[in-house]
């Protein structure tokens, strides 16, 4: 273990306190599995999602900054935040005020309004949970830990859209080896392959699911999604691993509206990357919180002999 | 039959659906030119987006690739299409992918991942054709309310 990110400030996001908190749950279990140590923003607020920054982009820009200065203020150099939506926004809002002086004007003049310092960019880098596994542990680190080999499950990584897109927020990325990649990314897969995991060459790793249009197309949103999962299927995957739970929660439950509404089943089964990596520590199918996942994937697992 | 560059989506999806339903030995009969026109088929959805903005579909390639320079031309000023980049980036991979070894034993297979790869393709754009803004503000984080949002800056917070 490098002791880099051994302590972060965690920023778990709404989506993790709602539908994704089976992502919540296997993260801070992962973690206390590896050591590793997550505190929570005190007094989080939203990140500003895709609604607030659909009306008044420099309004989302301040509430993600205003968690980056909790964070600051916190004694924290880095903010960690499994979920795409919010890891995109806070980065886009480091862009924003490095690079757009009307946001940082706004900004500014908000925080001053709310009471809070004002985030300065630089102060605080913000994670995703990959990069907090991959960077404090490594593969090598995960591998030695492993005490229920993935070995012979099949699985596709799937990224979504907020991870790497749009490229110019995420300046770390694109590095050569051994960082990133936006239009290839691996960190997913180098983790899972670790812990024992055959991943298929999935080629719809960053494909768009629809997910911002779930409700109002939701056809569209389905046929996508039904287009990933039976390309997930075609590579051979038992299961389609995620990292953000707007994309899981579209994953299952357009997998679910496909079969109603267009009588198209899929039987590939979606869990979190969290989830996987916490099984194959050793911890429990319950423990990571496979039963809070709509995608019921308990028949592979015992047969697998995970969980 | 219609010639590629004249076909409708529809027209499109049928093909794809054609080719997804062959069997290995029909695919792997003639494995290079499915190849070239699965590429074809691609770069008729991309025209459909860019006929439907009233611009010309260039005929010009970058890294070697017309899909890839269709792609830009169609970003241009709608970084949503960044959505699709991959996805085309994809299709180029299972073309060379097929094309450098057609008597390859899983080139069947190739084909057919191919083939969803471009249906993929298909549904973003058929759904862009529908709606938009589909990959507006998550791929490109742009607001699609921006004009309202200059109109009622943030002062009233």
């Amino acid at each position: 273990m490098s002791g880099k990110y051994k302590q972060v400030a965690y920023y778990p996001g709404c989506a993790l306190e709602g539908t994704g908190h089976a992502y919540n749950r296997s993260t801070r279990e992962l973690g206390k599995a590896l050591g590793l140590e997550v505190v929570e923003l005190k007094n989080w607020n939203c990140c500003g999602a895709m609604e607030v920054k659909n009306i008044d982009p420099k309004l989302q820009t301040y509430l993600s900054a205003r968690n980056l200065s909790i964070a600051d203020a916190m004694g924290f150099e880095t903010v960690m935040a499994p979920c795409n939506g919010c890891y995109h926004n806070l980065k886009k809002a480091e862009y924003d005020l490095r690079h757009d002086a009307a946001s940082r004007e706004v900004t500014d003049r908000l925080s001053r309004k709310a009471g809070h310092k004002t985030y300065e960019a630089g102060k605080v880098t913000t994670i995703h949970a990959l990069d907090w596994i991959k960077d404090a542990i490594g593969e090598d680190g995960l591998r030695a830990r492993v005490k229920n080999s993935l070995r012979g499950l099949k699985i596709a990584n799937y990224y979504g859209c907020m991870y790497t897109r749009p490229r110019h927020i995420f300046p770390e990325k694109d590095r050569g080896p051994g960082s990133e990649s936006t239009s290839k990314p691996h960190f997913m897969d180098d983790l899972l392959a670790a812990a024992g995991a055959e991943n298929v060459e999935y080629p719809l790793k960053t494909a768009c699911c629809g997910g911002a249009h779930t409700l109002s197309d939701s056809d569209t949103s389905t046929k996508l999604v039904l287009n990933l999962l039976t390309t997930a299927e075609a590579c051979g995957a038992d299961v389609i691993a995620t990292e953000c739970p707007t994309c899981h929660t579209g994953l299952e439950m357009h997998q679910v509206r496909a079969e109603k509404v267009f009588g198209r089943k899929t039987s590939v089964k979606i869990l979190y990357f969290t989830q996987l990596l916490g099984m194959a520590l050793g911890l429990s199918a319950r423990r990571v919180g496979v039963q809070e996942n709509f995608s019921d994937s308990s028949d592979l697992l015992r047969a697998r002999g995970l969980g | 039959m219609a010639s590629i560059r004249t076909m409708s989506l529809d027209e499109v999806t049928a093909r794809l659906d054609g080719m997804l339903g062959a069997s290995d030995v029909e695919l792997g009969a003639d494995a290079s030119a499915l190849a070239d026109q699965l590429l074809a088929l691609s770069e008729a959805i991309l025209e459909a987006w860019l006929t439907a903005r009233g611009e010309s579909p260039t005929n010009e390639a970058v890294e070697g690739f017309r899909l890839l320079a269709l792609h830009r031309q169609g970003a241009r000023g709608e970084p949503s299409f960044n959505a699709c980049r991959e996805t085309c980036r994809e299709l180029v991979f299972h073309h060379n992918l097929v094309r450098l070894d057609p008597a390859h034993a899983e080139v069947a297979r190739r084909l057919r991942l191919g083939v969803m790869v471009a249906r993929h393709l298909m549904l973003f754009i058929g759904g862009k054709l529908e709606v938009a803004g589909l990959g507006e503000f998550c791929c490109a984080a742009r607001p699609l309310r921006q004009q309202e949002a200059t109109a009622h800056p943030t002062e009233t917070v």
